[in-house]
Parts: structure tokens; C-alpha cells; sequence
């Protein structure tokens, strides 16, 4: 009797050790740029040949504490808060909230960043390797709760307009995302 | 050329001579006194008590003298202790003292290298470099210290005792350094991952040619002559390099990493992690995570023609 319940706890550590695992690790030698298709994000929903469905893109990062760590670095390091303002908003707009001019998902957050957007958000293709901007779209998920709290960064030590992001409930986006296709006649 | 890599038993300057002149002092006045107490020891350990004498006896012909012995040896103590703190008072002012300072340095610690810039009250007159710190012999130099991320020391042993950057409360250590030489330092507070690839150099120069390395620091980088540097500049100006760090005269203007204007004329590159070299440099720049991981540098990957172009016009940046 003792030994079954020994044997699950057991078992439940190691499961736990496994989650913690996964969330606390530190990848540092991360594949450089040219292994990494480059944007895996189409513009246009029209494809050659039948219809299929698209491969789902998945970030990588959102279930790595160091990385939305190291986004938030990065975000700060090349200066996405001149605009953004620690997801404040300012010159750009504010990434705390719940509306998404262009798109909540990851893969939209992606091509914001590399293909830039009209009316000031420039194009950071070739200057930012795609390992980093992954980072950089999970932190700024972080900001308005759509990354698990275990994984969210704590508070800083910057003025910050809201909670932490650990602390954030889920702001949903309120409407639903129109293709990116239409910004583009 | 010595032998040793970095020694504070050897100092090189007066504010290291006044520390070790404290050392010195302390140890011989503890071995001293330490030969005083196992002298002790042993006497008392050897010495047989006379047959038939009662050992809880109180008020034998001995009491007294055990007594004033004992009172004698923590008097003596308390003695020694004062004039430890006196001499050690003594030092700190010393070392410390307000002087005309020759040169003064701001020196910022990031993880992992050191930010150092030269003040001048013409603004385009500072000099920044990482990393390497050149001094003129024989003259008071002020370091500034502060800290971009979480606490480092900046330890040069052969020139001056630590001193810790702390972020946001500047501190200030004085070096002087008395004959023509290169001093290794390192950070001497654990700051993570590459704590121990955290060196870097001062290079005491003679005036002269302290003046003439610091003119040609204050220059901007040179424009390119040829083709290929040419096109090694425009591939530092349209890749990853840019985001971060900074070439004087070029749009590169990004102050995360260091500062990259006469990169050539340096010793080492990633803060003494590898003398540079031209094969160091390309393998730096390809897999930097491969020489020390967790550092900020990213991998890059260039086509070859690119990488060869771009460390061309690195190595004009003398």
C-alpha cells in the first residue's frame, strides 16, 4: 500500500520536475538565422493547386520563461518602447490592451515586426534573427495575458501603466481578425 | 615581460603598495602572534603539575600570575586590533585622498564586458572603447563605475583593490600605475553565466604615447578605401551587427553592445575571451553562443563572400 503511494508521488515529481523543466530552460545555442524558414507567415490566402490547410504556426517560446524574459530585453534593447512604451502606448500603439489593429495570433505579431506596417511600424527584416523575434511576440503577448502566468515576466522597474504581466487577466481580442489580405488591395 | 598573470603581492602602482604594505603588516603581526600562542600552548600542554597537588585548589601561589598573564595577553589583543584599525584607517584614506586626477574613466559593467569611456569636457572629444583600458604612466587616474544590468567588480590587482559597480549608485576607485606594462583585471562578483569571461586589460602607455592612442581613438572610424571594405561596411550596416553596436562616422549609432570604432587596435575581443584574430573574430561573430554561451550576441549567418568582406572592413578599424 505505502509503495503505491510512494510510487505516485514519485511519479507526480517527475511529472512536475518535466513541466518545471520545460519552462525554466535556458536554450542558448539556438539554430542561427539560415536554418529557420524565414517568415512562415503568407500574406495572401490564395494558393496554387487545390486548397489546403495550413501547417499551424506555433511560437516556439510561449512556454519559456527565460525567453519571454530575454523578449522583454530585447524589446527594450532595440528600443521597441520608443513607440510602444512598455506596452503603454505612445507614438505607437499601446500592446496592453485588447485591440489588435493587425492581429493577436503569434504568426501576426511576426510579420508585424519583420514585414513592418503602414503608418510607422518599420520592417526589422534582416536586422532581428527570427529566434529573437519569436521572443519579442511572446513577451509582447505577455503584456495583455495571453501567455500562461507561470511563464509572464514579473513586474519591472519601470512605470507601468497596468499589472504586471503575470498578474494580467486575459484581454481577449473583441473582434475577430481580418485577414491581412484586405489591408493590401 | 612578467610572468604572472595578475598578482596583488606584487603591486605596480601606490594605491596597490599601500594595501599590500596593510598585508604585509597584517600577516607578520599574525604569524607573530600566532608562534606566541602555540608557544603558549605547548608550555602549558609540557609542564607537569607537582605530585599531590589538589587541581581545583583555589588561591594557590600560582593564581596571581595566571591572572596578570591573562589580563596582559587580551590587553596586548585589544593593542594589536587598534593598530590594525588605525593602519587600516590610514590606508583607506589614502587610497582615497582627493588628487588632481590626470584622466578620468567612466567604466559601465554590462554582462558581460565593460563599457569604458574617457571624459573630456569637449563632448566629441570622449573616447569610447570596451574592454581595454589605457592609462599614462605614473599619473593619477579617476575610474568612475557603474553598472548597466546587476553588481560586477572591477578588479585590477596589480593597480588597486575591488570595488564594486552597483546599478544606479556610482562609485569611484583611484589606479596609478608606476612603470610601462599590461595589467589583467577581472570582474570579481558573480554577475552569471560568463562571470569568469568578464576580463579585460589596463595598458599603461608613456605620455606620449598615451596622447597619440587617445587622438587616434578620438578620430572617427575610417571610410573605407576599396571595394571590398566597402562592401563589409554596407553588410555591417544592413545585418544584425547594427542593432547593437555602434561604428563612430557610419549610421551605426546603437549603444547595447561595444562600441566597435577601432575594434583592430584592441588586444582581445569579448572581454578577454580570445586574442583578436581575424578567425576568432569570423567564428565571434558566427556562433558566439558556441564560445560564451548565454551572452547577448546572437548567431549570424552570412554567405561567405559577406563574412569575408565584412571582417575586412572590421580589420581596417584600427
Amino acid at each position: 500500500m505505502m509503495g503505491r503511494k510512494l510510487r505516485g508521488a514519485v511519479a507526480l515529481a517527475a511529472a512536475l520536475a518535466a513541466l518545471g523543466c520545460q519552462r525554466e530552460t535556458r536554450r542558448f545555442r539556438e539554430s542561427p538565422p539560415a536554418a529557420t524558414s524565414e517568415t512562415a507567415v503568407s500574406m495572401s490566402e490564395l494558393v496554387p493547386g487545390p486548397k489546403t490547410r495550413d501547417l499551424p504556426i506555433r511560437n516556439p517560446y510561449e512556454r519559456n520563461a527565460y525567453a519571454v524574459s530575454e523578449g522583454e530585453r530585447l524589446f527594450n534593447a532595440y528600443n521597441c518602447s520608443g513607440c510602444h512604451s512598455h506596452g503603454g502606448g505612445g507614438i505607437g500603439p499601446a500592446l496592453m490592451d485588447d485591440q489588435w489593429i493587425y492581429g493577436s495570433d503569434p504568426e501576426n505579431i511576426f510579420s508585424t515586426i519583420v514585414e513592418g506596417r503602414p503608418n510607422g511600424m518599420p520592417t526589422f527584416r534582416g536586422k532581428i534573427p527570427n529566434y529573437q523575434v519569436w521572443q519579442i511576440v511572446a513577451y509582447v503577448r505577455s503584456l495583455s495575458g495571453l501567455l500562461p502566468k507561470d511563464i509572464a515576466p514579473a513586474r519591472d522597474d519601470h512605470m507601468v501603466a497596468g499589472p504586471e504581466p503575470q498578474r494580467t487577466e486575459p484581454l481577449r481580442p473583441k473582434h475577430a481578425f481580418t485577414p491581412a489580405a484586405a489591408e493590401h488591395p | 615581460m612578467r610572468d604572472w598573470l595578475q598578482s596583488a603581492l606584487r603591486p605596480a602602482g601606490p594605491e596597490a603598495a599601500s594595501v599590500h604594505a596593510l598585508w604585509e603588516f597584517m600577516l607578520w603581526t599574525s604569524v607573530v602572534v600566532f608562534v606566541l600562542v602555540l608557544g603558549a600552548l605547548a608550555w602549558g600542554t609540557l609542564r607537569r603539575r607537582p605530585a599531590g597537588a589538589d587541581p581545583l585548589a583555589e588561591g594557590g601561589p600560582g593564581e596571581r600570575r595566571m591572572t596578570g598573564a591573562v589580563s596582559t595577553a587580551v590587553g596586548a589583543t585589544v593593542v594589536v586590533l587598534f593598530v590594525f584599525l588605525v593602519f587600516d584607517f590610514s590606508t583607506g584614506r589614502a587610497l582615497t585622498a582627493r588628487r588632481e586626477a590626470a584622466v578620468r574613466i567612466e567604466v559601465t559593467g554590462h554582462q558581460w564586458w565593460w563599457e569604458v569611456t574617457y571624459y573630456d569636457s569637449i563632448p566629441n572629444r570622449r573616447v569610447t572603447t570596451a574592454n581595454e583600458i589605457h592609462i599614462p604612466v605614473g599619473r593619477p587616474v579617476l575610474i568612475r563605475l557603474n553598472s548597466q544590468d546587476v553588481i560586477h567588480s572591477f578588479w585590477a590587482p596589480d593597480l588597486n583593490g575591488k570595488r564594486d559597480l552597483i546599478p544606479g549608485k556610482e562609485s569611484s576607485l583611484w589606479i596609478q600605475a608606476d612603470s610601462p606594462g599590461v595589467y589583467h583585471g577581472q570582474c570579481a562578483e558573480f554577475c552569471g553565466y560568463q562571470h569568469a569571461k568578464m576580463a579585460f586589460l589596463v595598458v599603461a602607455d608613456r605620455p606620449a604615447d598615451f596622447a597619440r592612442w587617445y587622438a587616434s581613438q578620438a578620430d572617427t572610424a575610417r571610410t573605407p578605401t576599396d571595394s571590398l571594405t566597402a562592401r563589409g561596411q554596407e553588410v555591417f550596416l544592413s545585418s544584425p551587427c547594427v542593432m547593437c553596436h555602434a561604428i563612430q562616422g557610419t549610421p551605426a549609432g546603437a549603444t547595447m553592445g561595444p562600441d566597435l570604432t577601432h575594434l583592430a587596435s584592441r588586444r582581445y575581443i569579448a572581454a578577454g575571451s580570445l586574442p583578436n584574430t581575424r578567425g576568432n573574430l569570423a567564428g565571434w561573430i558566427l556562433d558566439a553562443q558556441g564560445i560564451k554561451p548565454g551572452a547577448h550576441m546572437p548567431p549570424n549567418s552570412l554567405t561567405p563572400a559577406d563574412l569575408q568582406a565584412l571582417l575586412a572592413y572590421l580589420g581596417t578599424l584600427k
